[in-house]
C-alpha cells in the first residue's frame, strides 16, 4: 500500500514540475486525459484537435488572453464569450475539472492510459472488483457504501483512481464505518450519515435509517480504516484502466 | 483487533445482514397506503390517508393532558418564505420538502438529518405564488416530488439518490409549475399543474413510478371534440365587450393541492382550481368546464367518470382545489357514502361519491354571489352592483388550508374567513404568450382593486409592519365545526386575523389548528374551547400532523422557517 502511494506522489509531483510554470493548479494524469474526451466531444468541432483552429486562439500556446486563472477559465466555458462564437457550457463538475486539467496541458503528450474501456469495466465492477457487494448501481446492489450511480458526474476521475488505490486514505470522514452498543446490549455497525456533539445518524446493515444519542448508548466507535480494499494489487492496470472508465461514465 | 480486520469484519456483516433483510428493508407498498389509518404511528400521504381526512387514531395526547405538551425539536430551514409542507412519517424517518425543491429525511424522534437531497431548480422557472412545495408521496422504497419546473423526481426512500427525473411539461410551452404533493396511487404517482393564474390549460397526469413514463393525462379544460369543451361557449356575434373565441387554450383550471383515492370505487378525486382570467368571466362565456370543480378518474385510465362544478363561469377566483374529503356515515339506518367539501365560494357541500349527485349543501359563511342551490347544487347566482362588496371575499370562505373530519363527532371541521368580502372589478385582458399574470385584474393605480370593503385594509399579515391596520371590517379567521352531513354548524372558535393553518383531529377529540397571531393552539374538538396554545413566532401556512415513535405521539407544524413538534413531557426522565 505506501508502494502505491509513493508512486503516485512521485507521478503527481512530476506533473507539478511540467506545469509549474504556469502559475496554475496541480493537474492529474487521469483528469487530463479524461479531459481529452471532453475537449474531443465539445471542444474540437470549432477550436480543432490541435486547438489552434480559430484565428488569434491558440489553446496550446499557454497564453489565453481572458483566463489568467483557472478559475477564470471555468467561468469563461461556463459563461460563454458574449458576442462571439465560444458558447456557453454545461459541464458537470467532473467534466469541468477534466477540462481545466487537459488545456493546461495540452502541450504535453502522454501514452500513459489511465482511463481504459468503459464496457470491459463493467464487467470488473461487477466481477472481479465484487464492487456490488457494498455498493449500488443503477438500482441494484446494496445500500450501505456510497452509491455510485452518477459518481462520474461528482468525482473527478484522479479522485476515483485514489479511492481505488487507497480508500482509507480517500474516505471522506462522513462516510466512516461505525460500531455501536445501545444501552439495551444490541451491537449494530453502519455507514455515518450525519454526526453533531450529541447524536449520531447512519444508516444499518439491514438498511435502516438510525439515529441515536450518543450518551444512551455503551459503546461507539468510529472507525477510520475504510472497509474498501485497494484495488492496486487486485487488479492489474488493465483492469484497473477500465474499472475507472467505468466509473467516470456513470452519470446518473 | 486490527482496525482493518474489524473494518472488513464490519462490512462482512453489513452485507451478510443486508443480503437477509433487503426485502424488509423500506417498503411501503399500495396496501400500506391503502390501510394507512391501520398504521396510526405512520402518516403515509399528504392528508394522512386516501381518504384525507386528516384524522389520526393515536390518542395518548388528551384534551385532559394536552397542557403537558412541551417542545421535543425544531428543525430549522435556511430558505425563507411561506413554507407550506405536510410531512410524511414512516416507521420512524421524517421526508418533507423545502423550499424551493429540497427533500429533507430527518429522525422523527430528533429532527436530526439524515440526507437531503437539493433539486437543481432552474431560475426560468414561473410560480405564480412563490417557491411552494408542499410535500412528497412514498411508494414501495422511493419518494416522488413534483417540482417548480414541473419535472417528477423520484428519490431511493434510503438515501435519498434520484432514481428518474421526468419532465411533465415544458415550462418553456407555458408557465406550468407543480407545488402539490403528489399521491401515489396502486404502480403510479399523480400530480397536476399550477399556472391557472398565468394562463395554463390545466392537467392532471400520472406517471409509472417505476420509470416516470406517463400513463395518462386528463386536461382540465376539456379541447374541441372532447365532453364538456361546449361549456367555453362561442363568443356571441357582436359582443359589448371583449371576448376571447378561444378561451379555453389558456382556460387555466389548475391543480395544486393533493387529491384522494376510493380503493373500492378506485376512483381518484382531485379540486380543480379557477377558470382564466380570474375575474373576467365575460370573456370566457359559458359554465367553463372543469374549472372550479371536483373531478372523478379512473385511477387506471384517468378516464372522467363525473363532475361536479361548484362555480359555473367563475367571476371571484372560486378556486377548487380543496382537499376531497372521503366518509362514511351511517345515520338512520343509511348508509351514507359521500364526500364532503367546504368550497371557497362559501357553501359547504355534500356529494355520493360514487356518482357526484348532489346531496346537500349550504352556506358556512356570509354568501351573497349566489343566493342559494338549486336542486342539483347549482349555484343561483346573484352577482353585486359595481362597487358593492361581494362575500366571500377574493381568498374565498375558506382556501386551501384542509379541513379535518372526526369520526367520533362526525364533525367537519373548517379552516375560514368569515365576514369577508372583496368588491370585484374584473377588466378584459387580452392572452398574450409569456406575459406575466393573466387575472383579469384592474390595473395598478386604478381606484378600485380588490379592497376587501370600503375602509378596510387588505388582509393582514403576520407580520405586516410597525402600523397595525386591522379592523373588523376585514372580516377574521374561525374555525367552524358542522355536522358533516346537514352543514349544520355546531360550534365555532374565532380569531383575529385570518386562518392560513390546516386542521388536524384526534381519536382522543383534540383539534390542531394555527392562527396568524402566531399560535399553534388545541381545541376540544367536541365544543371548540380552547385547551392549549404555544406562540411559535412565524406564520403557519400548512397543515399539522402526527405520528408516534418509540411509543410516544408527537405532533408537528411549521411556523415561519422552523418545524416545531410537541409530544407530552416525559415523566421518566427528571
Amino acid at each position: 500500500m505506501q508502494r502505491v502511494v509513493a508512486v503516485a506522489v512521485i507521478g503527481l509531483i512530476g506533473l507539478g514540475d511540467r506545469v509549474a510554470g504556469q502559475d496554475h493548479g496541480v493537474y492529474d494524469q487521469a483528469d487530463i486525459e479524461y479531459g481529452l474526451g471532453v475537449y474531443r466531444a465539445q471542444c474540437a468541432t470549432c477550436h480543432g484537435e490541435r486547438g489552434a483552429e480559430i484565428a488569434g486562439v491558440d489553446l496550446r500556446s499557454g497564453q489565453l488572453r481572458r483566463t489568467d486563472s483557472d478559475r477564470a477559465l471555468r467561468a469563461l466555458i461556463r459563461n460563454g464569450i458574449p458576442d462571439t462564437g465560444m458558447l456557453a457550457f454545461d459541464l458537470d463538475p467532473a467534466e469541468m475539472t477534466g477540462i481545466i486539467a487537459y488545456l493546461r496541458n495540452m502541450n504535453y503528450e502522454t501514452d500513459v492510459v489511465i482511463l481504459g474501456d468503459a464496457a470491459r469495466g463493467r464487467t470488473v465492477l461487477e466481477g472481479k472488483g465484487d464492487c456490488m457487494s457494498c455498493h449500488r448501481v443503477k438500482g441494484q446492489g446494496p445500500r450501505m457504501a456510497p452509491e455510485l450511480t452518477a459518481i462520474g458526474r461528482i468525482r473527478a476521475p484522479s479522485a476515483l483512481r485514489r479511492a481505488l488505490l487507497d480508500p482509507t486514505g480517500t474516505m471522506l470522514p462522513i462516510n466512516r464505518p461505525v460500531e455501536l452498543v445501545t444501552a439495551d446490549g444490541t451491537r449494530l455497525t453502519g455507514r455515518r450519515l450525519n454526526e453533531d456533539t450529541y447524536t449520531v445518524q447512519l444508516i444499518d446493515e439491514q438498511e435502516r435509517l438510525r439515529s441515536f444519542d450518543k450518551a444512551d448508548l455503551l459503546e461507539y466507535t468510529v472507525l477510520t480504516v475504510s472497509p474498501m480494499p485497494s484495488y492496486e494489487d487486485q487488479l492489474s492496470p488493465q483492469e484497473l484502466a477500465d474499472l475507472l472508465a467505468y466509473l467516470v461514465s456513470l452519470k446518473g | 483487533m486490527p482496525s482493518g480486520a474489524l473494518a472488513r469484519r464490519t462490512l462482512f456483516a453489513m452485507i451478510l445482514s443486508g443480503l437477509l433483510f433487503a426485502v424488509l428493508h423500506a417498503q411501503v407498498p399500495f396496501e400500506r397506503l391503502r390501510e394507512a389509518t391501520s398504521e396510526p404511528q405512520n402518516w403515509l400521504t399528504y392528508s394522512g390517508s386516501y381518504a384525507s381526512t386528516r384524522h389520526t387514531t393515536l390518542s395518548q395526547i388528551t384534551p385532559a393532558n394536552v397542557g403537558e405538551l412541551e417542545l421535543q425539536w425544531v428543525y430549522q430551514n435556511r430558505v425563507f418564505g411561506p413554507w407550506q409542507a405536510t410531512p410524511l412519517v414512516v416507521d420512524g424517518v421524517m421526508y418533507l420538502t423545502q423550499r424551493p425543491n429540497d427533500v429533507v429525511a430527518l429522525d422523527a424522534r430528533t429532527g436530526r438529518v439524515f440526507w437531503i437531497y437539493r433539486y437543481d431548480t432552474p431560475s426560468r422557472h414561473r410560480a405564480c405564488c412563490g417557491s411552494n412545495n408542499r410535500g412528497v408521496a412514498i411508494l414501495d422504497d422511493k419518494l416522488f416530488m413534483a417540482t417548480l419546473d414541473a419535472h417528477v423526481v423520484a428519490l431511493d426512500a434510503t438515501t435519498g439518490t434520484e432514481l428518474w427525473s421526468v419532465e411533465v411539461a415544458d415550462i418553456e410551452q407555458g408557465p406550468y409549475s407543480f407545488t402539490l404533493a403528489p399521491l401515489a396511487v396502486k404502480d403510479k404517482v399523480i400530480i397536476g399543474t399550477g399556472g391557472g393564474d398565468l394562463g395554463v390549460r390545466g392537467f392532471i397526469a400520472a406517471l409509472d413510478a417505476a420509470t416516470g413514463e406517463e400513463v395518462w393525462r386528463f386536461h382540465t379544460i376539456p379541447g374541441p371534440g372532447e365532453p364538456g369543451h361546449e361549456t367555453w361557449e362561442p363568443c356571441p356575434p357582436n359582443p359589448t365587450t371583449y371576448c376571447d373565441p378561444e378561451a379555453w387554450k389558456h382556460g387555466g383550471g389548475s391543480v395544486w393541492l393533493t387529491g384522494s383515492y376510493d380503493p373500492e370505487l378506485n376512483l381518484t378525486y382531485w379540486g380543480v382550481g379557477n377558470p382564466g382570467p380570474d375575474y373576467n368571466q365575460s370573456q370566457r362565456p359559458g359554465d367553463n368546464l372543469y374549472a372550479t370543480s371536483v373531478v372523478a378518474l379512473d385511477a387506471d385510465t384517468g378516464e372522467l367518470r363525473w363532475h361536479f362544478q361548484f362555480t359555473p363561469n367563475d367571476n371571484y377566483d372560486y378556486d377548487s382545489v380543496q382537499i376531497p374529503v372521503l366518509v362514511d356515515i351511517e345515520r338512520n339506518n343509511t348508509e351514507f357514502k359521500v364526500m364532503l367539501w367546504a368550497n371557497r365560494n362559501g357553501f359547504y357541500y355534500v356529494l355520493d361519491r360514487a356518482t357526484g349527485r348532489f346531496l346537500s349543501g349550504r352556506p358556512f359563511v356570509t354568501v351573497n354571489w349566489a343566493e342559494g342551490l338549486d336542486d342539483s347544487g347549482r349555484p343561483i347566482q346573484t352577482p353585486q352592483p359595481p362597487g358593492s362588496p361581494t362575500y366571500p371575499g377574493l381568498a374565498g370562505g375558506t382556501n386551501w388550508y384542509s379541513p379535518s373530519y372526526s369520526p367520533r363527532t362526525e364533525l367537519f371541521y373548517i379552516p375560514a374567513w368569515e365576514d369577508y368580502a372583496t368588491v370585484f372589478d374584473g377588466v378584459p385582458q387580452v392572452w398574450a404568450e409569456g406575459r406575466g399574470g393573466f387575472t383579469g385584474r384592474t390595473p395598478a393605480g386604478l381606484p378600485i382593486t380588490f379592497l376587501p370593503v370600503p375602509d378596510a385594509p387588505n388582509v393582514p399579515q403576520l407580520t405586516r409592519g410597525p402600523i397595525n391596520n386591522w379592523t373588523d371590517a376585514v372580516g377574521h379567521g374561525s374555525v367552524l365545526a358542522i355536522d358533516a352531513l346537514t352543514g349544520e354548524q355546531k360550534w365555532k372558535f374565532e380569531m383575529t386575523g385570518m386562518i392560513t393553518s390546516g386542521i388536524l383531529t384526534t381519536a382522543s377529540d383534540l383539534l390542531f389548528t394555527a392562527a396568524r397571531s402566531g399560535y399553534f393552539q388545541a381545541l376540544d374538538a367536541r365544543d371548540g374551547g380552547l385547551l392549549w396554545r404555544a406562540s411559535l413566532g412565524g406564520l403557519m401556512v400548512n397543515g399539522p400532523m402526527s405520528y408516534q415513535v418509540d411509543g410516544k405521539q408527537y405532533v408537528a407544524v411549521i411556523a415561519g422557517n422552523s418545524l416545531s413538534t410537541f409530544a407530552l413531557r416525559d415523566r421518566t426522565t427528571p
